[in-house]
């Protein structure tokens, strides 16, 4: 197949700029490597809309951060995308935390980030009982928010793939070739598409995908954080995105409710070899753990129903790379969006457009465009009268399937059968949660696997956890 | 909406003891509403035996223990819905389900009696370290897919707990060809029954690792292999000690916790040391006509001892129904201390009756030739030798109504172990 515009990696980024760029009536191919989108570092990270205090005046980051905020409300709105806005609060500790604090404050004004405010104990604690007494003050920043990031990314994905966008899955690119300003983009699997442009999305891997056209200028490294994810029963334990105070150790991990009302600790930094390594260490979870009862002493940490790790794609140039290649001006760099890469997201998108419309020239726009997708159901948010409706019409919602999260098998079978269909447990999970409570697929694994095996015409042997081979079940039973 | 006198919410051998009591006893129109697709609870994927030696008298598998519990219930005009869920329960006893073919249900209840089972601890809760691939399950979902769906959910299998799904799930595996290559607990002593580690492990030369835990999981899609590490005396792993155990499965069996989020949202005070409700002799929790039973409670090991505290509910329900409940004087509370972990009931009413109050408790450790004993005020009321105490096993002893007499409001009876 040939194609305009191929965008390889569907997270967040690639999945956004998919969504704008499928406005213009151009053949557009979004490719990824795994069994789904959201696989990468879109599904593991601290799910914060951030204000836009912590980027270095003047750097992509923080222009991006500070318009990616502003459009992100709107935006999930739009996607019926989970998003609350709830603020955030730095809190400091010492007299000398108190003037870093003045610092951020400061910053954030020069970055234009609206809302912000410092206040004092009294104050703080009136917002936040449950934090540390030995808290002086914090900077409130009412523009935080929390945000669902996989589901950010489904839905501009679904909405790209309604507008046509072509969707390949299992697509790992290795190798590209350039000939009569041609790209052909290659896969592991033997694969191949061809497209005029391309977008590397590649997040971790974008320094890989830039080096094969011969483009060596861009350097990754993965930078690991780890995560610890506690249960509904801790929620409202705080109501605010609680941060440290920066420190020369680090950033510092943040307590923050979710916006399934889960709590949210982390992350644990630490450079690693290699870019695959998403295991979780005792270590830096006991450290975790350490530093969140440093900001809320008595949050129960025993109330942990899993653990999990994400990759920062940190640049070694320090901001994100949003450019031509200087090899071959056809090909467009997305690289080294680490944090605040989620919020900026959007303002991405935007300006990833302006690039493509500027080295393409005036593309004719869809006579017809989906600015967004059918709003999934969520059963567990409906009123009794909503929830009565939709059983009437039809009876496989008032299955309930995974019952730690309210979950039927209607809203499964709609997550096999969607814009972008869910193909393995993982990709039900993230569509329904199904799976994500506090038994953690215990009980409805089983289930979900059958629907699964039912609604895609295949044996439960060949149903996975996310794809290749994460098969559940190895043989059957004598 | 519906009216019943009795909802019973799980229809297990709990529930289904729970309401064939009622019933025997007098009580009219009961509902049991059973959100899977059978009643039997976790009983129908428990195809070895050892079920109702104590009950019935003779060995009885999972599935035929619940059939002559599902048969007496056929046989009685109690309604019963399956595939029905019970999603909410208010504060007067208005209980919410949701079906297929009734949709959503508003039930309005005189009593109700919550016999919600347990669910396995998953791995979160314990934090193992490493990858998150497929072939990570607990023995619970292992033991589905084996026994209802007809998958082997792995070929070479290490087992964390000893709790006995675990050991039952070892068994289990090993017959259906499987190498169970080790299965590891962290404490000093299995959290299973005797029987289980003779019947399940010792038979099939599997090695029971003892102060063992896993400390990492590999592979990237499948568990490719897990590291397992010795514990110390507070149970942290002892560098040095790692061992490498190749393997494509991971199962669980860390234990139980039980299912009581209805519980908690009509405000019924939990015990923190069982998870399940505060409740009375007759199981009657603080939220009155709401009575509670079976692993809901807390986790029982045997069957037989379900069906026994689920008839005392439905016993107690019944009374409550029809009129007959005698309201107590006052109520007095029991607690384990030196060694036991936890007794229930937590509290007696002192309402004049002339009945023996049974007691159950679990130990926190092994106990060998230990004498437990029950005081009031510092005087010995109950004292009994016992060669051996363990977690695993849960004990029993009867109060007799003579030694409940003259207590005053808040009273404590203290049950503990000596030796
Ligand atoms: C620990 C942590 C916490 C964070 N917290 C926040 C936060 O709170 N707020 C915030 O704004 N940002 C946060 N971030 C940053 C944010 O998560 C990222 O900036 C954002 O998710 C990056 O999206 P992406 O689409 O560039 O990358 P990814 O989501 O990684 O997407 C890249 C995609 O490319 C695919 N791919 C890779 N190689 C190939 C190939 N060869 N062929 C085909 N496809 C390929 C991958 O599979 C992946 O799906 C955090 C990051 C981390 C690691
Ligand atoms: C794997 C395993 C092996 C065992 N082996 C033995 C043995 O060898 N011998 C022995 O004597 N005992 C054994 N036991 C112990 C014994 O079987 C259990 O303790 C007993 O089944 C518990 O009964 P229950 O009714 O309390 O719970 P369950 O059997 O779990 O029943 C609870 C029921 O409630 C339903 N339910 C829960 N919530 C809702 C809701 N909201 N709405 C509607 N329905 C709901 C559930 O679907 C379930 O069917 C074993 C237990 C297990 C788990």
């Amino acid at each position: 197949m040939s194609y305009d515009i191929a965008i390889i990696g569907a997270g967040v980024v690639g999945s956004l700029i998919a969504r704008k760029m499928s406005k213009y009536d151009i053949k557009i191919a979004l490719v990824e490597k795994c069994n789904d989108v959201a696989m990468g570092t879109s599904k593991a990270n601290s799910a914060i809309v951030h204000a836009g205090f912590d980027a270095m005046p003047g750097s992509l980051k923080a222009e991006l951060n500070v318009r990616g905020t502003k459009l992100m409300g709107y935006l999930c709105d739009e996607l019926s995308v989970p998003f609350k806005n709830i603020g955030s609060l730095v809190i400091a500790f010492s007299e000398e935390e108190m003037e870093t604090l003045q610092e951020l404050y400061d910053r954030g004004m020069e970055n234009n980030v609206p809302g912000m405010k410092i206040i004092g104990q009294d104050r703080l604690h009136e917002l936040e009982p449950n934090v540390s007494k030995r808290a002086l003050g914090a900077l409130w920043a009412k523009t935080a928010s929390i945000v669902c990031p996989y589901e950010l990314t489904l839905a501009a994905a679904e909405v790209a793939v309604l507008n046509g966008v072509d969707l390949y899955r299992n697509f790992a690119v290795n190798d590209i070739a350039f000939e009569n300003e041609i790209f052909t983009i290659k896969a592991k699997n033997g694969k191949e598409i061809e497209a005029k442009y391309v977008i590397n999305a590649a997040g971790i891997y974008s320094d890989y995908i830039a080096s094969l056209i011969g483009d060596n200028s861009i350097e990754i490294v993965a930078r690991k954080g780890e995560y610890l994810l506690m249960d509904k029963s801790l929620g409202g334990v705080v109501n605010h995105v609680i941060f440290q105070c920066p420190t020369k150790m680090g950033k510092g991990v943040l307590v923050t409710p979710t916006v399934d009302g889960n709590i949210l600790t982390g992350p644990s930094a630490k450079d690693i070899e290699g870019k695959d390594d998403i295991t979780t260490t005792t270590d830096e979870l006991d450290m975790v753990r350490k530093y969140t009862s440093y900001s809320i002493p008595n949050v129960k940490l025993n109330a942990v129903i899993t653990s999990f790790a994400g990759l920062r794609a940190h640049s070694t140039k320090g901001d994100f790379i949003i450019e031509p290649s200087k090899v071959n001006p056809h090909f467009i760099n997305v690289a080294g969006i680490e944090s605040p890469g989620l919020s900026a997201a959007p303002a991405i998108a935007e300006y990833v457009q302006d690039i493509m419309l500027d080295v393409c020239g005036r593309l004719p726009k869809k006579v017809k465009w989906h600015r967004t997708r059918p709003e999934p159901v969520r059963f567990r948010e409906l009123s009794t009268v909503e929830r009565r409706e939709l059983i009437e019409n039809d009876p496989a919602f008032g299955q309930i399937v995974c019952r730690c999260e309210t979950v039927t098998e209607g809203e499964i079978i709609a997550a096999c059968h969607g814009p972008i269909p869910a193909v393995d447990m993982d990709g039900v999970k993230r569509r329904t949660r199904a799976g994500m409570g506090r038994c953690q697929s215990g009980f409805c694994g089983p289930k979900v696997a059958e629907i699964i095996a039912r609604e895609r015409g295949k044996d439960l042997l060949e149903v996975t956890k996310f794809g290749d081979n994460s098969n559940i079940v190895v043989g059957k039973t004598k | 909406m519906l009216k019943y006198d009795l909802v019973v919410v799980g229809g297990g051998p709990a529930g289904m003891a729970a309401a064939l009591k009622a019933k025997e006893c007098g009580v009219e129109k009961i509902l049991i509403c059973e959100r899977d697709e059978t009643l039997g609870g976790i009983l129908e994927q428990c195809i070895h035996t050892g079920f109702g030696l104590h009950y019935f008298g003779e060995e009885l598998s999972g599935p035929e223990y619940a059939a002559r519990f599902i048969e007496q219930v056929e046989k009685t005009d109690i309604d019963v819905k399956v595939n029905t869920m019970v999603l909410d329960i208010t504060t007067n006893n208005v209980v919410i389900a949701i079906n297929k073919q009734d949709g959503l249900m508003e039930i309005s209840a005189t009593a109700i009696v919550l016999a919600m089972g347990c669910r396995e601890r998953p791995r979160g809760a314990i934090s193992i370290p490493g990858t998150r691939p497929a072939g990570v399950m607990t023995a619970g979902t292992a033991q589905r897919f084996a026994n209802i769906d007809g998958y082997l959910p792995g070929k070479e299998v290490v087992i964390l707990g000893s709790g006995d799904i675990g050991l039952i799930m070892a068994r289990r595996m090993t017959l259906e060809g499987a190498k169970v290559k080790a299965v590891c607990e962290l404490m000093p002593y299995s959290g299973g029954l005797t029987r289980n580690i003779v019947q399940c492990l010792d038979d099939f030369d599997i090695p029971l690792k003892l102060s063992h835990t896993v400390t990492e999981i590999r592979g990237k899609d499948r568990v490719e292999g897990v590291t397992i590490s010795k514990v110390d005396g507070n149970l942290k792993p002892i560098p040095g000690t790692e061992e490498y155990i190749p393997c494509d499965t991971l199962m669980l069996s860390v234990g139980l916790l039980p299912e009581n989020e209805l519980s908690r949202s009509v405000g019924i005070r939990l015990d923190k040391v069982t998870g399940g409700a505060v409740v009375d002799q007759y199981r009657e929790t603080n939220h009155e006509g709401i009575f509670a039973c079976g692993n809901v409670l807390h986790v029982h090991d045997l069957v037989d001892f379900v069906t026994q505290e689920a008839q005392t509910a439905g016993e107690g329900a019944a009374n409550y129904i029809l009129g007959k409940k005698e309201y107590a004087d006052y109520r007095i509370h029991t607690k384990g201390i030196n060694g036991v972990r936890y007794v229930v009931p937590q509290r007696i009413s002192m309402d004049g009756s002339e009945e023996p109050v049974k007691l159950y408790f679990r130990v926190g450790q092994v106990f060998t030739n230990a004498t437990v004993k029950v005081t009031r005020n510092g005087n010995v009321i109950y004292a009994k030798k016992k060669r051996k105490l363990a977690p695993g096993e849960m004990e029993n002893i009867v109060i007799k109504p003579e030694d409940l007499q003259d207590f005053s409001e808040g009273d404590y009876l203290f049950i503990e172990v000596e030796g």
